[in-house]
């Protein structure tokens, strides 16, 4: 297998005496997509925001290919190409749809300082906008303020910002969750989208079963902050364990 | 389109018109201090005009960072203040002379973005409410300076001081054949129009910079900044970065608004450029014009300014006409103005909730 895009070593995060995350060392490597799963409050979004930046980790390390990011704040980690996606819409609601995958595309490109030349002029930028919200089924609703879309919307351009961005590893935290059962498929085709470029690395936090099979290449398990179980989802999903903290089912009658 | 799409489409026909009123409201401002020295030619008038023209600038620049980035800072005054010293201190020691203008300018500039630089990258990463503190710590210390400093500063009495002879109200810009000063609309085309619309034209200028800089690429920035700091840095923005820079540019622009206003007034003490009570004057602007809409600094500017000077006149006109009813007259006594500008704020804000231009122009929900 090739060399891993991302790694974490023996990550941990404690909040007072409580552990979110126990020494969870794992890779993910381009072109798979590994879905991490487990229970309510077994630390699957505080991993993700130890590797994102939004929380630091209490010890271990993270590696963005061969170099350490653990010291880097959130956006140095973003330009160093790990992009993140939220599980509670976290957009700008004042600004336009269009302004906020704007934001998206001009921090992809570095424009952001830019400041004696309008924002309308550079085309390239608003053209690249609107074709992520043409991905994303938002055209129609680009010059709407945020808190004019209903939340299916919202969700949808939580991904559009993601995909602006470019980043080699994508990190999606319940991509669908509150999206209607028409909306979902639009999310999941550009997940499977993105999976198909072999340079891409997917990491998904997920609770629909349907979904993970549908996707996963492999599928990590996190349980009180730690990984029990990692590899191939038919093998994870069958495992004992994964049967009785997962889908609440004890080992005994599983058995 | 769902219902939450149509309504939004709808309040945005709302704000269509809303935006209007306020374009027509900002263009008429505009042609009245353009035109200021020949609509209101007497010397109060022209003083209000040229106050309204660098208030207009100092809002803004103060509107870059709290309507814009969310930044609340009590230290604006202290970079208008640095400005006016600056420029006064310089003209008086070196004379009425434009390299004394210019040194005093940019020394001033220099020690306004130093300052700023150096606040806004030891405090802007802490909670907003700890940098309001560090600002105003900042803003107290240099206006104890300042007074304190008595050789160089005149301490409370100011400095008074000559500026450039373009500007004395014996030079002649245009004459007549006999060599007389030529009138426009029978008003004197002399040193004292030139001072105006150095004032107008400087203010104006630094106004389109801002304009320039709130619809550039940046600008967005720091609205993603003030909307929500934790995604704007997940995108990949530098927050810390972003508001030193607005902070140290609102600065520069405060400075240079002060250097302005000190060649207006001839003269500079704390009262005109450092007390709080100017760091007020433009809390109220700002949030009586708009925050973040830049239109409503000049909304603002204009109907504070215009309220100060006026409305102790109006009242008095209105006092006389009510004289033979009973209780109006004591209470439009003009010595009972602030009161009523109290009064005036208070229904301001609770029919314009946004100020005026940000409710007027309002585009979405709340």
């Amino acid at each position: 297998m090739s060399s891993a895009s991302l790694r974490t070593d023996k990550l941990t995060r404690q909040f007072g005496g409580h552990t979110a995350v126990n020494a969870v060392s794992a890779s993910f490597h381009p072109g798979e997509l590994t879905v991490i799963v487990g229970p309510n409050g077994a630390g699957k979004t505080t991993y993700f925001n130890l590797i994102s930046g939004q929380l630091w980790p209490s010890s271990g390390h993270i590696f963005k290919g061969e170099t350490e990011i653990t010291g880097f704040s959130p956006s140095s980690r973003a330009k160093a190409g790990v992009g993140r996606a939220f599980q509670l819409t976290n957009l700008f609601p004042q600004l336009s749809v269009l302004e906020n995958v704007r934001l998206a595309v001009q921090a992809q490109h570095g424009l952001g300082h830019v400041i004696f030349r309008t924002a309308r002029s550079f085309k390239k930028l608003r053209d690249e906008a609107h074709a992520y919200l043409e991905a994303t089924r938002l055209d129609r609703v680009a010059h709407l303020p945020v808190t004019a879309l209903p939340h299916g919307d919202q969700r949808k351009l939580e991904i559009a910002l993601l995909l602006a961005l470019k980043p080699d590893v994508f990190m999606f935290d319940e991509p669908t969750a509150g999206m209607s059962v028409d909306e979902a498929p639009v999310i999941l085709e550009l997940i499977e989208e993105i999976k198909k470029d072999a340079s891409k690395t997917v990491l998904l936090v997920e609770h629909k079963m349907d979904v993970v099979r549908s996707l996963a290449d492999r599928i990590i398990v996190l349980h009180n902050g730690e990984l029990v179980a990692d590899g191939l989802p038919d093998e994870v999903i069958a495992l004992p364990i994964v049967r009785e903290i997962y889908l609440g089912i004890p080992a005994e009658d599983a058995a | 389109m769902t219902d939450a799409t149509l309504a939004a489409t709808s309040r945005h026909a709302i704000g269509r018109t809303g935006r209007f009123i306020v374009y027509a409201i900002v263009g008429l401002i505009g042609v009245c201090l353009f035109l200021a020295p020949f609509l209101f030619p007497d010397v109060r008038s022209q003083e209000v005009a040229s106050r309204i023209c660098v208030f207009i600038v100092l809002v803004a620049s103060y509107d870059l960072l709290i309507g814009y980035t969310g930044i609340v800072s009590f230290a604006h005054t202290m970079f208008f203040g640095i400005g006016a010293y600056g420029a006064a201190i310089a003209l008086k020691l070196m004379g009425p002379t434009w390299t004394a203008l210019l040194t005093g300018g940019v020394i001033a500039l220099v020690v306004s973005l130093l300052l700023a630089a150096l606040v806004g990258m030891l405090s802007l990463r802490v909670k907003a409410i700890f940098f309001a503190m560090v600002t105003l710590a900042a803003a107290s210390v240099m206006a104890v300076l300042a007074s304190q400093l008595s050789d160089f500063t005149g301490g409370e009495d100011g400095v008074i001081y000559k500026i450039p002879k373009l500007f004395s109200p014996a030079t002649k810009l245009l004459t007549d054949e006999n060599g007389k000063v030529l009138k426009i609309f029978g008003v004197s085309a002399n040193g004292k129009m030139a001072l105006y619309y150095f004032v107008f034209f400087g203010s104006l200028l630094l106004y389109l910079v801002m304009m320039r800089i709130v619809a550039s690429p940046l600008g967005t920035v720091l609205e993603a900044v003030r909307e929500n700091e934790m995604r704007a840095e997940a995108l990949g923005y530098r927050v810390v970065f972003y508001r030193t820079a607005i902070f140290c540019i609102a600065a520069l622009i405060a400075t240079c608004a002060g250097v302005m206003r000190a060649v207006w007034l001839k003269y500079t003490g704390p009262d005109t450029s450092l007390s709080f009570a100017i760091m007020i004057d433009i809390l109220l602007m700002v949030v009586i014009g708009g925050m973040g809409t830049m239109l409503g600094a000049i909304i603002g500017a204009t109907l504070m300014s215009l309220a100060q000077y006026y409305l102790k006149d109006l009242m008095e006109i209105a006092s006389e006409a009510t004289a033979g009813i009973p209780l109006l007259p004591d209470l439009l006594a003009p010595d009972r103005w602030l009161l009523w500008l109290g009064i005036l704020f208070v229904l301001l804000v609770y029919f314009f909730p946004a100020g005026i231009a940000g409710t007027l122009m309002k585009k979405g929900a709340h």
